[in-house]
């Protein structure tokens, strides 16, 4: 061990940034240290995590038994909105983003704080506001209308809190615009003298894809959930066919965003998985620059192909044919990912150690759920296919399978620097391998059910459905446990875990180089860079 | 007044003068980028529905304001040249000048929303209104709603950050004049002019798309 990480070690005995900034609540409250508010994000969206979990354990309840007992058909419908609204945009979009990005990215590239240290925290007030008003939705009684708004049902026929929900989602829109602008920003003129962008650790990279993402598609939601509000409030009738308005054309704007927002899920996801990879393998990624640019392609592509979730909705044979070709495309870049993943690990000697086994389960199930995808972008197959729960169990795997997974393991592996403790490294992998379980045992037969039929949100189905929808609900109950285990026992490692050290798992990359927790202000001397990304030379 | 930067001006995760105003700059950059694909559902909305109704949209922008709208145009336009001199007018550290400037700026920013208020109140008294009071009876008087949903969603959106940076010209201006600014910083100033050629620009496509249509031939 070197000089610098004794004086880190040292250093961290003080709890660098946990401390420096204050101890009061108005001090982590009013944070401009972005290591900080990463950390009001985790806290923020740990908490709705398990509000939609909670509702996703409800509608797994209910389809044990094929009469839908459990909750009537339209609390039903109000519960998998509700799982839906939360889940999508209030846990997935800046799961990544605005916990592992905000607190890493800064220390990734050498720089003392994001670009916008004030906007940054802004984006967390703007979050928490959205998420008041989703609540408060659920509380005046929900929203009936499914996480996709549909036109003319979210607009003429639903007697829910519509409006309520579309303002909170409204709002959380310009949270992720923000952070997105922050982050993009923060790339471009922050980087340490020496870090030029192909030195860029992958997850740099990744966040950077995403923010470009995050910052096109999401306006575009704005708008449409704009004017969603107005038509119910002031007769608006853009989407009205009455009014001559074409809800076909909420349909267009709104994949327009969503197909991309599927992308803001991933891409941060792929980003951890190669940090996680290389230094579980302990080697060099294969193929740099195939994973920064892939990471792009499958960005810019993704804006061509939501056309895919309309070929049912009456668009020209012409128009499926084009977006079913693009959406095909999409798989070039996700593959490259993969094949380079594998590559890197290919007789490698891996430690199986808690983040690896997520990351590579992370690897596994994103395959799975991007095969499946293919099914689905092919037109004559999509046609049987749509509105079943094989579409269910497709981005589940995506969502679920693929960013929470990565996102789990992104908190693992980075847990000793943000709070310089270590976990008990057991548990965390009877846990990493029982989500893995849990989760193909719920939605591996989800795919199997939409085969034969099975449509989605109904809260009542054919008995002979019985036997996978039970496989699934028990599978789901595993996978609750499992996501419940790191709430325990990385909370006791806080209290009683052992100091991790500055570099617990002999990492590259200058988020190692400073204590953990790092102090306050990141860097005590600007870092120089000299070499390239995961230079592993064991 | 100030002849050189000053310290406390450069935030602590900044290097030096130089990049921080680089990266503000490139920021509103990527937030104009976000405001166009906001604005774009609008203008893709107006393509989709002039498409499917060409000759109501025609008959329906007949029934604006023409004038009034050219009128707005102008002053928006004079506006957005006046706040492009404030920025070469500190940029040459006459600060006072460019305070000056950005005030009339701004005026001409509420000089817009009032010309445009007095518009809504006059297509209000004529039953223009979708939804409020709508008393157009004619053969495409349905689907005429259609083109002036559109336009009242687009003008208040637009005239929504009129006001905005109505308000952040205001606050330049009274900066300005306090001495805040001078040649070797007045970041604050350029990205409010940025902002403010954007709310222009919107304007360079709504005003044809909407006012023009209609008194083509």
């Amino acid at each position: 061990m070197n000089a610098t990480a004794t004086t880190a070690d040292i250093e961290s005995m003080g709890s660098g940034y946990l401390v420096e900034g204050g101890r009061t609540l108005w001090s982590w409250l009013g944070t401009r240290d972005h290591k900080r508010i990463a950390i009001l994000y985790t806290i923020a969206i740990t908490t709705f995590f398990f509000m939609g979990g909670a509702a996703a354990t409800l509608i797994r309840l209910t389809l044990i038994h094929p009469d839908g007992r459990l909750l009537s058909a339209e609390t039903y419908n109000k519960t998998f909105t509700f799982h839906g609204v939360v889940m999508v945009w209030f846990f997935l979009i800046p799961s990544i983003p605005s916990t592992l990005g905000n607190f890493l990215l800064p220390l990734m590239i050498g720089a003392r704080d994001m670009a916008f240290p004030r906007l940054n925290l802004f984006s967390w007030y703007l979050y928490m506001i959205g998420g008041l008003f989703t609540v408060a939705a659920l509380v005046f009684g929900g929203v009936d209308t499914g996480w996709t708004f549909y036109t003319p049902f979210s607009t003429m026929f639903s007697n829910t809190n519509v409006i309520l929900v579309v303002v909170g989602v409204f709002v959380v829109g310009f949270s992720t615009i923000l952070t997105g602008m922050n982050l993009i920003v923060t790339t471009h003129m922050m980087r340490a003298p020496g870090m030029h962008w192909y030195r860029l650790p992958l997850f740099v990279w990744a966040m950077y894809a995403t923010s470009v993402v995050m910052m096109l598609a999401t306006p575009v939601l704005a708008m449409t959930l704009a004017l969603i509000g107005l038509e119910r409030l002031a007769g608006v009738g853009i989407f009205d066919p009455a009014l001559g308005g074409d809800p076909i054309l909420f349909q267009h704007f709104f994949w327009f965003y969503s197909h991309p927002a599927v992308y803001i899920m991933i891409l941060p996801a792929m980003g951890v998985a190669s940090e996680l990879i290389c230094n579980g393998v302990r080697r060099r990624i294969f193929g740099y620059k195939f994973m920064a640019w892939s990471m792009f392609g499958i960005a810019f592509i993704g804006f061509l192909v939501w056309g895919h979730h309309m070929f049912v909705a009456g668009q020209s044979m012409y128009a499926g044919i084009v977006f079913s070709i693009l959406s095909f495309a999409v798989a070039v870049p996700s593959a490259i990912k993969v094949f380079n993943w594998l590559t890197t690990l290919y007789k490698g000697d891996i430690h199986f150690h808690a983040p690896m086994i997520y990351a590579l389960g992370f690897v596994g199930l994103f395959t799975l759920g991007g095969m499946t995808g293919l099914f689905l972008a092919a037109v004559a197959l999509d046609v049987n296919l749509t509105d079943t729960y094989f579409v269910v169990a497709h981005f589940h795997y995506i969502m679920v399978g693929g960013s929470v997974m990565a996102y789990l393991g992104g908190i693992h592996y980075w847990w000793p620097k943000a709070t310089g403790r270590m976990y008990s490294e057991n548990i965390a992998r009877w846990a990493a391998i029982l989500m893995f379980v849990g989760f193909n045992l719920t939605f591996f037969p989800q795919y199997i059910l939409g085969y034969e039929g099975m449509p989605r949100r109904y809260h009542q189905y054919l008995p002979q459905f019985q036997e996978l929808n039970l496989i699934s609900s028990i599978g789901a109950l595993i996978l609750a446990v499992s996501y419940l285990m790191p709430l325990f026992y990385l909370g006791h490692s806080l209290f009683r875990g052992e100091p991790a050290g500055p570099n617990p798992w002999r990492a590259t990359g200058l988020e190692w180089t400073v204590a953990s927790p790092p102090p306050e202000h990141n860097f005590h001397e600007t870092p120089v860079v000299t070499s390239d990304p995961y230079d592993y030379r064991d | 007044m100030n002849a050189f930067m000053p310290a406390a001006a450069v935030q602590q995760q900044f290097d030096d003068a130089p990049q921080q105003k680089e990266a503000a700059v490139l920021g509103m950059w990527a937030f104009i980028a976000t405001e166009v694909l906001f604005f774009g559902v609008l203008f893709a909305a107006y393509v989709t529905c002039r498409w499917r109704f060409p000759l109501a949209f025609v008959e329906g922008s007949s029934q604006l304001d023409f004038p009034m709208g050219t009128a707005e145009t102008a002053i928006l336009l004079t506006s957005g040249c006046l706040s492009a001199i404030a920025l070469r007018q500190i940029q040459l550290n006459k600060a006072r000048q460019s305070a000056v400037l950005l005030l009339v700026t701004s005026l001409l920013g509420v000089a817009f929303l009032v010309l445009h208020g007095m518009e809504y109140h006059d297509e209000f008294k004529e039953g223009l209104i979708p939804g409020i009071r709508y008393l157009e009876t004619g053969p495409s008087a349905h689907e005429m709603e259609l083109f002036f949903s559109l336009y009242y969603v687009t003008t208040g959106f637009h005239s929504l950050h009129v006001l905005i940076g109505v308000v952040l010209l205001l606050i330049m201006a009274l900066r300005t004049w306090r001495g805040a600014f001078c040649a070797q910083y007045h970041t604050p100033i350029e990205i409010t002019g940025l902002y403010w050629s954007l709310v222009d620009v919107v304007w360079i496509f709504v005003y044809p798309a909407f006012y023009l249509v209609g008194n083509a031939g």
